[in-house]
Order: C-alpha cells, then structure tokens, then sequence
C-alpha cells in the first residue's frame, strides 16, 4: 500500500515518530497548522514505544507502565487530525526545507516552512572482538523483537554492557519466560566515585526507585558479574563463546547470544547532512546538534526534539518534541499558541525530566577499551576496516573521517557511518593526539538512506531540468 | 536463539525463505520472522564473504539486507512479512537487476 502525502506544502513537516515526533506532531495539529508526520517503522512509537499498537505482548506488566504511556501519546496524535505515514523514508533534507521521502518504492517531495527533526538515538557502537559474527547484536535489538514480536532469547544468553536500558531489557525477558545466562556490567569502577556529587538529583528523581527495583528483580535471578574489564566474542561464523575479564580474573563461557549496550547517542545523520551545526559532547562522548532553549537548530526553520537533541530520555523527549511545536506554532499562528501550556510551564517540565541525567551520563560513561578499539577489532562493520588499518593509514597521512574514506571507505557502506563514526572519530582523535571536536565528522550528504537509481530515475521532472543536464 | 512468547496470539502467515515455506506471524518484520524460524538466515558480506545476521533491528546496522520479492538490498528489519512473500538470502553483493 504506497500512500503519498496529501499536500505539496505543510506548515510542520515532523520526521520520526517516537516519543519527541508523536507529542510535537500532535501539539503542532491541535493549533491548527498542516502537519504531516512522517515516520520510518510500521507503526508509531519509535523505539521506547516501539509497537504500542500492535505488540503481542498485552499483559502490561510484563514491558511496564512507562512504556503504554506511549498508547496515550498515539491518542493524542490520531485525536490531533495530523497526517501520518508510516513506511516513509526520509532521504533528504535541506536549507529550504525541502524534503525527499521514500514510500512504497516511489520518492515524493514536501516542503515545510518549519521542520521538526525528531529521529532519536541508535545505540553507541560497542566494537569488541567477534562483534560481527552472528549471534552478536544490541541490547535494543532483542528489546525491539520482544515488544513488536514477542520473541524472547531461549538458548545460552549472556548480557553485557552498562545502562539503564539493559537492565529494563532484562527484566522484561525474565518477565516473558526468556533465558539469561549471565549479566556482564562494564560500568567502571571509579564511575561511582565520579557520580557521587550528582547524586542527590538522582536520588530525588523518579528513576532511582525504578532502576534500583529492576536491579534487584534481575539480580534474584541472574548471575550478574560486575567489574568487568575486557569482553570479546568468538566462534566460527557463529558465536560460539564470550570470553571477560573481572577483577583481573579471565573467563570463558560458552553463549549462542550476546546482547551488547553501553548507552545510546543521537542519530545524527539527517540533521548533519543538512547542514545543522554539531559539537562534541565530552560528558556524552558523542555529537549533538548545537540548539537553542526551544530546539531551534543553526539552521532557520528547523528544529531537533528528543534524543537527537542530545540524549535526555523519553520523558524529556516529549517535552522537549511539545516546546519544539509550540516556538512552531508560536512563529507561524501567534494567535493559536495561547491555547497551548504555556512556555515557562513547558521548560520547567523539561528541567524535572532531566534531573539526575548528569549522574546518569557519569555513572555510565562507557570505558575508553570499549569505544576505542584496537588490532585486528572491526571498527567499519561494512566495509570491514578493523583498527589496525584506520592507525595505518593515519601513520601514512590520513587526517580524520573525510580523508581516511579515501583510504579504506570508512562510512561509504549502506550504514553510512552510523555504527563507526564515534569510533573513528575517537581513534583518530587518540592517535593523533587531537581532540574529537578537532578532528570532526563524516560530511553527510542526501541520500541519508540508500535508494535505487529507478526510483531517482522515476522522479517527476520539469523541462528545466532536463536541459539542465542534457546536451546538443 | 529466540522463541515465540505462548501470549502471542497473532494469525500466522506464510512466508518462503530461498523457496522453503517458514510459519511467520502478522506484524513481524522479515528479520524478525527470519530470527524465530530457526532456518539458517546468515547472510554473506559484500567485501569478504562473511557470515552476518541482523545487529541493530532498528534501522541503522544494514547487517540484516535481504532480497525480498526479488528486490535485493532491503533492510528485513523495516519490511513486515506479507502472505506468500519470497525471501532470499542475500549472498554476497546485491546482484544487477535484483
């Protein structure tokens, strides 16, 4: 079923529909602006909600009440007379506003007079040795197949990495009858001490209570091995073993899965290749757009909401996605904002949504052996470029990201860098003695998703452009 | 590697992999319906040739390409199965005119 936008032009033209994109698009409908929603997945939810619709899994207890907050949310959103497409692949975005959307194999072009970039967070690379082989994927994966499918591991599964995220992966797999073997926590040591003068904000904020009871859930059952200092995966074409290092002890435990997360970063592809303006986050180790208070973005009209903002989580996300509508509305419909909460009612909304992050992002700062890489470890999972070749070619002059594509198509594979670009942005930085801000970023152009030549070839085009590019 | 939840009470739909027919249920992605079948879903690298199944399920890993109705390089993970949809498992570069 291919369903193309009903209009040419939109007031809001939202991209993503998780928590930030759902609350933006909704708040920006009721004001009465042309809004249209255009979202990658099935259905609505984005990865926190991912298949509020239609997940199997109906006893709600079992993923929790933070994540039907998310059928709400889809109310508010269908109730709000937005247009939603699902399916739609966003491929370009520019200055003008201008956008290019894949649905059902066909492109089609909108333009907006504001954009809401709400495309979130993937989770941060986790380059160990053998994280290629089959049987190795992300904590996130195995939650995605377990809310839109029900799908539980159930051979020998071994969970590690640090965060919040695994530990709610975990007990919503022991809730649904799945297996887990051992849980191995990577957090570093001298973490705790770090965090220590945040913990007040933590400890007065909702998520204290919450992941301190998941722990303790987990830990009844799991076998969880902390401390742990190195991590590799091995087998032959599949995984067949993990291999770890705790408290300077080496084990080796055999394993069908392993489920990796060291946190999540802002998915930057999109918002980069327009031109929006990015700077190194030292305490996140990633990059974030560069925003004002209301998610105004360095470039005019556009606007980033949610964890492409810079991680904050879902809560925060949808606030944020309502303050990114309302400085919309507020530019396009005066009139129409004095129906909505008010500003200050908003940002002090999102102050309590981010309180006790900064403890958070220190306690789980991933370890500097599990961002970067070394030896035969793939740092460029498609092009297959390991560690050893990114520190070869800058011993013969490759400078950052850009060049060393030249060199061995780092970040020219279908992902387009999303799962080496930190890496090589921070080996590099290492190497060379840089910082990562110094040393930069893969320049990201449209297409963001890769499309057939057919369906560009298929593109409606004027007289114009034609002689532009035909000769004699 | 992974089971169905007993709640899951979704209609099942019938789906090939490299013409084998695979019980598959209404509202997974293809990746998704190729991780429960159990049948060998292992794909092959353009570069060197090897083996990889789907990492990120989001989206983002283009770990879990796939030809799917004769088209070649969908990512499986953002594909609902459909009644009678013929996978293939990609070996090596997409080839011309898939």
């Amino acid at each position: 079923m291919t369903v193309a936008p009903k209009r040419e032009d939109y007031d809001v033209v939202v991209i993503g529909a998780g928590p930030a994109g759902l609350a933006a698009a909704a708040t920006s409908a009721e004001a009465g602006l042309s809004t249209l929603l255009l979202d990658e997945n099935i259905g609505p939810g984005g990865q926190v909600f991912r298949a509020i619709s239609s997940t199997p899994v109906t006893e709600r207890n079992q993923l929790g009440a933070d994540y039907w907050v998310g059928a709400d949310l889809v109310q508010s959103l269908r109730a709000s007379g937005a247009e939603v497409i699902q399916r739609a692949i966003v491929w370009s975005l520019d200055r003008n506003l201008d956008i290019a959307v894949s649905i059902g194999g066909a492109s089609a072009f909108v333009k907006a007079k504001r954009v809401i970039l709400a495309t979130g967070a993937l989770e941060r690379p986790f380059p160990i040795p053998g994280w290629t082989l089959p049987g190795v994927m992300t904590a996130g994966a195995a939650q995605t197949m377990l809310k839109s499918s029900g799908l539980v591991p159930d051979g020998r599964t071994v969970i590690a990495g640090q965060g919040p995220l695994l530990w709610l992966l975990a007990a919503q797999i022991l809730r649904l009858g799945g297996r887990i073997d051992r849980i191995l926590d990577t957090t570093q040591r001298g973490n705790y001490f770090a965090a220590l003068p945040h913990a007040f904000a933590f400890l007065t904020s909702p998520y204290f209570a919450k992941g301190l009871s998941m722990m303790r859930e987990v830990k009844a059952k799991v076998q969880v091995v902390s401390g742990v200092t190195e991590l590799a995966a091995s087998g032959d074409g599949q995984l067949a073993s993990v291999s770890y290092v705790a408290g300077g002890k080496r084990e080796t435990i055999p394993a069908d899965l392993l489920l990796l997360h060291q946190g999540v970063v802002p998915n930057v592809n999109l918002a980069m290749s327009a031109g929006i303006e990015h700077r190194w986050d030292d305490l996140q180790l990633c990059w974030s757009p560069v925003l004002d208070a209301s998610g105004n973005s360095s470039v005019a009209g556009i606007a980033i909401a949610g964890d492409g903002a810079g991680i904050g989580g879902a809560n925060a996300a949808v606030v944020r996605g309502r303050i990114a509508a309302r400085a919309a509305v507020e530019a396009l419909a005066p009139a129409a904002a004095a129906k909505l909460p008010a500003m200050a009612t908003l940002r002090s909304d999102l102050a309590k949504a981010e309180r006790g992050r900064v403890f958070l992002d220190t306690l789980f700062r991933p370890a500097p052996q599990f961002r970067i890489p070394s030896g035969d470890t793939i740092v460029c999972r498609c092009e297959e470029v390991t560690a050893k070749d990114v520190l070869d070619s800058v011993a013969i002059g490759a400078t950052g990201p850009n060049q060393l594509k030249a060199y061995r198509r780092t970040g020219m594979g279908p992902c387009q860098g999303r799962l080496c670009g930190l890496t090589v942005t921070e080996l590099m930085a290492q190497a060379r003695g840089k910082t990562p801000q110094e040393i930069g970023y893969y320049r990201l152009r449209a297409p963001v998703k890769p499309i057939t030549l057919a369906e560009l070839a298929a593109v409606p085009k004027s007289e114009a452009d034609i002689k532009a590019v035909v000769r004699g | 590697m992974f089971r169905r939840s007993e709640q899951d009470k979704r209609p099942e739909v019938q789906i090939f992999v490299d013409g084998v027919a695979v019980a598959a249920r209404q509202g997974d992605t293809v990746s998704a319906a190729l991780l429960a079948s159990g049948v060998d879903a292992r794909r092959s690298t353009a570069v060197s040739g090897a083996p990889r199944l789907p990492y990120c399920m989001m989206g983002v890993c283009f770990d879990c390409l796939v030809t799917i109705d004769g088209v070649g390089n969908r990512q499986g993970c953002l594909v609902p199965v459909a009644e009678g949809m013929r996978i293939e498992i990609q070996k090596g570069k997409r080839e011309i005119g898939k």
